[in-house]
């Protein structure tokens, strides 16, 4: 015990020295939040839609003003020309295009069917699908509104269509930040445990020091155990920061317990150390160690489900997540935080999370030779 | 038993052999000299006995122990100092010997006495980082961390690699210190001249134990008789020399040329007339003693011509 007292006494201070990490611990989680909680948003506002009216006619004027209206659209007008349209769309002028028809307002009143053209450009599948909704939601608000209420049309000649009003659960406000911010979080954990474990172990095969300390008396379990527990103290360090900046910053809201996220992040922690040791097993030396990570990072950061649904991700990517630890702790915080979810709700994520880190974990720890 | 028993070992890094049939054996309290040029075989050797590395088969006694089955006892007893500095740059000079005191369960105060001598060259420095001391300090701070948990063997690679000259004598001297507190020392060094400051010797050439002895017993088998030749044109009087038939080996040693002959018929005049007959003039010719490094050239030829 007090051999493991003595190596976290020299890693701590090791760590303080390291001129690099006072800000990768103070300014990361800061710059992290607001830069990515902001930049990362999927919220559409005041996209360009140029409108080209062929028509002419009231109908199609209290249209654009609805249009007008919207906050998610800024609208261009422009006289029908085929070429024009494309060469706005392609000079990134304008996202899309509505062409009302000649014979708009006629059509509508002799009740002949209407076809009104979209264009969207869809180089972003993800923004040109909520495009189309907002289109839809104003058009079919302009039915009712402008045609059924203020106008004397047959309401038998109009589409039937059947409202729905929809409450968000969570999220009332549909907050990207809110979704975004527990992602980030996990980010910033993830780095710690496999980032700085790994480097710190390479670093000490790439210096030689480790041949130092093999003559010496220490066990490896003595050895792990202080260099792991520093970085699962500066990562339940680095959750509460990101926590608190989330929370004073962008009014996250804290539904669930502490007590239940510390004892998930401290699991989800013990198995990121384990990946990180198990790198730096097999790395030689610091680079290595950082292309590997940063490789391996990339792809279970991205299928975790931080921007995209999980759930519309093919079935293979489904099954990968399946042994993907961030996929499961993106799911816990986000739970935690924003549902209040306890472990007996999560009861799947908390099992899986637990046999990930343990076999990892022994895995790598039976891989550890301390030699060069 | 010897303190240090090493008999029949073999190592090999693929097809390299590292180690190849070695022996050797270190009373207690000895100080042996391993003696090689570099990619002989010393470090390998040296992390074998340190419990470092598993040997491919032979016996191997360290301290009565076993280094493959005893090695957590074993490394109470050593002490090891790497050819590579291999402290914490990061940590101070202080710091660096605390923390090597601390993991073997002893402290500095407790054995102060062993390293006095030695750490008291760098205590004027002790809050400054191993990192920034110069090469000399470093060796002193790598010694005194080795010697803190009061070793009885002490290993010690390549030591003086890289260290200037006044250092090197200084280090030397303070080993001879160590050896009075009984400790039993094993130290490789790729410098020849050091290696008579040693009370035995073994010559470590491709592997293979090539002589030991004590470093007096080493020259005495030498039985050849070295002309040493000192002039100022060493280039000219080398190929000239090398030409001289029946030479067996011409090599330049600082100032001097050493010249062994395949037979002894040969003398101080005749080589001087010879010397003068190819434009050498200058030339002062002399029979002088062997030192350790015309056994090892003597050896080295000999296994050339095998």
């Amino acid at each position: 015990m007090r051999t493991v007292l003595i190596i976290l006494r020299k890693e701590f201070k090791q760590i303080f020295r390291d001129r690099m990490m006072i800000p990768i611990i103070f300014f990361m989680p800061f710059v992290q939040t607001l830069i990515l909680v902001y930049a990362a948003t999927l919220e559409l506002k005041n996209t360009n839609i140029t409108i080209v009216d062929i028509d002419h006619s009231d109908f199609s004027r209290h249209l654009i003003a609805k249009f007008n209206a919207s906050p998610f659209f800024k609208v261009n007008y422009q006289e029908y020309n085929y070429s024009l349209i494309e060469d706005d769309i392609l000079k990134d002028e304008t996202k899309s295009v509505l062409i009302i028809p000649a014979n708009f307002e006629k059509d509508i009143r002799s009740g002949a069917p209407v076809n009104l053209q979209m264009n969207i450009n869809a180089i972003d599948g993800q923004s040109a699908g909520l495009i189309n909704i907002y289109v839809n939601q104003i058009l079919s608000g302009f039915i009712k509104e402008e045609l059924v209420e203020k106008t004397a049309i047959n309401p038998g000649l109009l589409p039937a269509s059947i409202n729905v009003k929809s409450r968000y659960w969570y999220n009332e406000e549909l907050n990207f930040k809110h979704f975004m911010l527990p992602g980030i979080l996990v980010i910033l954990i993830s780095m710690i445990s496999i980032f700085l474990t790994s480097l710190n172990l390479v670093k000490e095969k790439e210096r030689g020091t480790i041949e130092q300390i093999n003559v010496t008396p220490i066990h490896k379990w003595q050895f792990l155990i202080g260099k792991m527990l520093p970085f699962m103290i500066i990562g339940i360090f680095e959750l509460t920061l990101g926590l608190s900046i989330g929370m004073l910053l962008f009014n996250l809201p804290f539904a669930g317990s502490v007590l239940t996220l510390f004892v998930f992040t401290l699991i989800y922690l013990f198995a990121g150390i384990g990946m990180g040791l198990l790198i730096s097993d097999f790395a030689a030396t610091q680079q290595q160690a950082m292309f590997t990570i940063f490789f391996f990072f990339l792809i279970i950061i991205l299928m975790s489900g931080i921007f995209t649904s999980v759930e519309s991700m093919p079935d293979w990517a489904q099954s990968v997540n399946k042994v993907n630890p961030v996929y499961y702790f993106m799911r816990i915080l986000r739970s935690v935080i924003l549902k209040g979810s306890t472990i007996s709700d999560l009861l799947n994520e908390f099992i899986a999370l637990i046999i990930f880190g343990i076999t990892v974990m022994s895995f790598a720890v039976w891989r550890y030779r301390k030699t060069v | 038993m010897a303190e240090i028993e090493i008999n029949n070992l073999y190592k090999s890094y693929g097809d390299v052999k590292a180690l190849d049939n070695v022996c050797l054996s270190v009373e207690k309290n000895g100080f042996c000299g391993l003696i090689g040029p570099d990619g002989a075989g010393k470090t390998t050797l040296m992390r074998v006995i340190t419990s470092l590395l598993v040997p491919d088969s032979g016996e191997i006694s360290i301290g009565g122990l076993d280094p493959i089955k005893e090695y957590k006892k074993l490394r109470l007893k050593l002490g090891y100092m790497p050819g590579k500095f291999s402290l914490y740059q990061d940590l101070s000079v202080e710091e660096n010997l605390r923390f090597f005191a601390g993991v073997f369960g002893t402290s500095i105060k407790e054995n102060y006495h062993l390293i006095k001598n030695i750490y008291s060259h760098i205590e004027p420095f002790k809050n400054r980082r191993a990192g920034k001391l110069s090469g000399g300090m470093k060796q002193k701070l790598a010694l005194s961390c080795a010697l803190i948990h009061k070793p009885e063997i002490l290993i010690l690679d390549e030591p003086t690699t890289g260290v200037d000259a006044v250092s090197r004598r200084e280090f030397w001297e303070m080993l001879g210190e160590i050896r009075n507190y009984g400790i039993t020392i094993l130290v490789s060094t790729p410098y020849m001249e050091e290696a008579v400051l040693c009370d035995q010797v073994s010559l470590l050439f491709d592997g293979k134990v090539v002589e030991s002895g004590t470093p007096k017993q080493i020259v005495e088998r030498f039985s050849s008789t070295i002309f040493a030749v000192k002039t100022v044109n060493i280039p000219a009087s080398l190929k000239v020399l090398r030409n001289m038939e029946d030479a067996k080996s011409v090599n330049s040693f600082g100032q001097n040329i050493h010249v062994v002959f395949n037979d002894g018929n040969h003398s101080v005049e005749q080589i001087t007339n010879y010397l003068i007959k190819n434009n050498i003039t200058d030339a002062k010719v002399s029979i002088i003693n062997a030192g350790i490094e015309d056994c090892f050239i003597d050896y080295i030829i000999r296994q050339n011509k095998n």
